[in-house]
């Protein structure tokens, strides 16, 4: 076990190392922040004058060096617009964004799985087509359009929910959330549905698959013959096997819902770490940018090994030790 | 003799498939006594498992019971309310399947899996639950039943594993179990073992035996009664050593007839020159007509009814002579 965490631990390590230098060298790449920064009709002068600031005018070799090393120290550099920590302002943003994709995730689960495996059960019945060709809908749709009819629906035209922004905030654990309180929760429902949607006709598909392949098995052929009643079966023996699949691929969407929530957060103007992105790239802020991706990077990594650990302990025939890779 | 435990009528099974109606099972009766064990012969595809599966109400669509009657212990089967059957099934009759090594649920634990099983049936303590099925393990002969109860199945062999399957089965004291071949894919002396087992077990609860093989040796020393099966049908059925010894049905005599050895130990079905005909478009007279050695030109014309001698019957038109040792 330990030897195992190790392994991955080091793995880990390897590919933030990795991210970093790809992510620095492109972002270098991508035009020059004094352009944006400098007051329109600044000179040739001023403009070097803030290069120089900025430490823009050093070789890449140089700036990449000097990146790494601060990064070594916790220090991902400073907004040039803000001018302040890079890792302060998306930490601060995280917990906006942690919250709406963990609801959506949530949302996913409780949508997704119960008409999965009711498709899986009744695959001729004309209820479990409607489903099936609704998750062909949730796959295809695209995210802001979807967000957008949510927000004509239910903000415009019912006036029922919150068009955007984030509600108002309780401290959880030092951690300021907002899905503590109705009011709070009522401006997550509608960009954590429109985040939830791909993901639910994605668990909608592996529950029906999973039922489908389980009610064949012969372990659910005996569970019947020793006289369990159906709902026991469908509960305990089918969806036990069929969360090991589901509880991976959820896992690892996880990592994509938190960094791609940028679309659903431009949509709903909502305040996290993906509006921030946006917004730091059109200012071409790069330490935020940087920042931002490397963010990302271990994000992905630590869910990867909670994945890991999760399915280890759904699947009893999972040995961690054994395990390559 | 008393009323049999299980009494099949007629019975008749389809499947809709592609090529049209499958008569898997066409036409079975049978009766089951308390204690009894009733060998259940024949080649694969013959119905064994279909026949087996009905009398549980196990048979899912695309399959239908078509027509017929199943009683156990008086009560009919056949149109039961499903929730009825639920309560019978593991209670009263029980079946075991032929791999050990998918009937049990990967991800449940054996303590999981057997205590399910009783309290699905009465209302008892997951303890007292729990300390008969230490118990039913120990009947089953698994040495350390209670550190065994907290194992998953991927941590046993291929043998406990059905050894489990068969505790299970037996928790309940069931007045029937089916065992559909339960030891084919295990090695020769377990299988032994746990067939001297299961019989010991069924003598003492007094529980009725089918025991669904293709495998004669195991029939010779275990069944007191056999009935073999050719494409849905019964086509002979009696005591096992008379059947055995002197079959009058072409189709038995070839299975015994052909044997590499006199000895019947170890003999595995023979093979009949011929394939065993489609289900979908059987011939119109007797299904065996095409691979028998008997066949006269009657035997297209129509399906052979039953002949009874004493307590033995069989289904055909020319009958091996009688007497014939095929020893
Ligand atoms: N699920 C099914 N769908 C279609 N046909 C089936 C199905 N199950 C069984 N059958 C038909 O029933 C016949 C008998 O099957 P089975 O009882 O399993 O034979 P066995 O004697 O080998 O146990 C098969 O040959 C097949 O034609
Ligand atoms: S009825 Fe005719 S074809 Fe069928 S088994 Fe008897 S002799 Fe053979
Ligand atoms: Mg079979």
């Amino acid at each position: 076990m330990l030897a195992y965490l190790i392994r991955r631990v080091g793995q880990a390590l390897l590919v933030i190392a990795a991210m970093a230098t790809i992510v620095f060298v492109s972002i270098y790449a991508v035009g020059n922040p004094v352009d944006i920064l400098a007051n329109p009709n600044a000179d040739a002068k001023e403009m070097a004058e803030i290069s120089a600031r900025l430490g823009l005018d050093k070789p890449l070799w140089e700036q990449f060096g000097l990146f790494v090393w601060n990064a070594l120290h916790g220090d991902l550099g400073r907004s040039f617009v803000f001018n302040e920590p890079a890792l302060k302002l998306i930490i601060q943003r995280m917990p906006a964004t942690l919250e709406l994709a963990f609801v959506a995730l949530i949302m996913s689960i409780f949508i997704g799985i119960p008409l999965g495996v009711w498709a899986g059960l009744k695959p001729d019945a004309w209820s479990s087509r409607t489903i099936m060709s609704g998750s062909i809908l949730g796959f295809s749709l695209p995210n802001f359009w979807i967000g957008l009819m949510l927000i004509l629906l239910f903000a415009v035209q019912l006036k029922w929910l919150p068009s955007g922004g984030r509600g108002p905030t309780t401290s959880l654990f030092g951690i300021q959330v907002s899905f503590l309180t109705w009011e709070g929760l009522r401006y997550l429902l509608l960009p954590a549905f429109t985040l939830a949607l791909y993901k639910a006709a994605l668990v909608v598909r592996l529950s029906r698959s999973g039922t489908r392949e389980a009610v064949l098995q012969d372990y659910v052929r005996f569970a019947r013959a020793k006289g369990l009643s159906p709902t026991r079966i469908v509960l305990v023996h089918v969806l036990k096997n069929i969360m090991i699949p589901i509880v991976t691929i959820l896992g690892l969407e996880l990592g994509s819902m938190i960094a791609f929530a940028v679309v659903t957060e431009t949509v709903f103007a909502y305040p996290g770490m993906g509006k921030l992105l946006i917004d730091s790239i059109g200012r071409l802020d790069r330490p935020v940018i940087v920042a931002y991706l490397m963010m990302v990077v271990v994000i992905f990594v630590v869910i990867n090994l909670i994945v890991d650990l999760l399915y280890a302990a759904l699947d009893p025939r999972v040995r961690l030790q054994e395990s390559e890779g | 003799m008393s009323a049999p435990i299980l009494s099949i009528h007629d019975l008749k099974v389809e499947f809709g498939t592609r090529q049209g109606v499958v008569k898997a099972v066409d036409g079975v009766s049978l009766n089951v006594y308390r204690g009894e064990v009733l060998g259940l012969v024949g080649e694969s595809g013959s119905g064994k498992s279909v026949t087996g599966l009905s009398i549980l109400g196990l048979i899912d669509p695309p399959g239908r019971i078509a027509s017929g009657s199943i009683k156990l212990e008086g009560t009919e089967l056949i149109g039961l309310p499903e929730d009825e059957l639920r309560r019978l099934r593991g209670e009263r009759m029980a079946m075991i399947f032929q791999d050990p090594m998918t009937t049990l649920n990967p991800v449940l634990r054996i303590d999981t899996q057997m205590i399910e099983t009783i309290r699905a049936h009465e209302n008892v303590s997951e303890r007292a639950a729990r300390s008969r099925a230490e118990e039913a393990l120990k009947r089953v002969g698994i040495p350390s039943p209670a550190e065994r109860l907290l194992t998953y199945p991927h941590q046993l062999s291929g043998g406990m594993r059905q050894r489990v399957a068969i505790a299970i089965a037996l928790l309940m004291s069931p007045a029937l179990l089916v065992a559909d071949e339960p030891t084919t894919a295990l090695d020769v002396t377990i299988q032994s073992q746990i067939i001297a087992e299961v019989q010991q077990l069924c003598s003492e609860t007094g529980t009725a035996l089918i025991w669904i093989t293709h495998d004669l040796a195991v029939v010779a020393g275990l069944a007191d009664r056999i009935a073999v099966m050719y494409a849905g049908r019964i086509v002979e059925e009696g005591d096992v050593d008379p059947v055995l010894d002197h079959p009058r049905h072409p189709y038995t005599y070839g299975l015994l007839g052909s044997a590499p050895s006199n000895n019947r130990r170890g003999e595995k079905l023979a093979q009949i020159p011929g394939m065993t005909p489609s289900l979908a478009n059987l011939p119109s007279g007797c299904a065996f007509a095409p691979r028998c050695a008997f066949a006269q030109g009657d035997c297209s014309t129509a399906p052979p009814t039953l002949t009874h001698d004493g307590s033995r019957a069989w289904r055909c038109f020319h009958p091996v002579p009688d007497r014939e040792d095929v020893r």
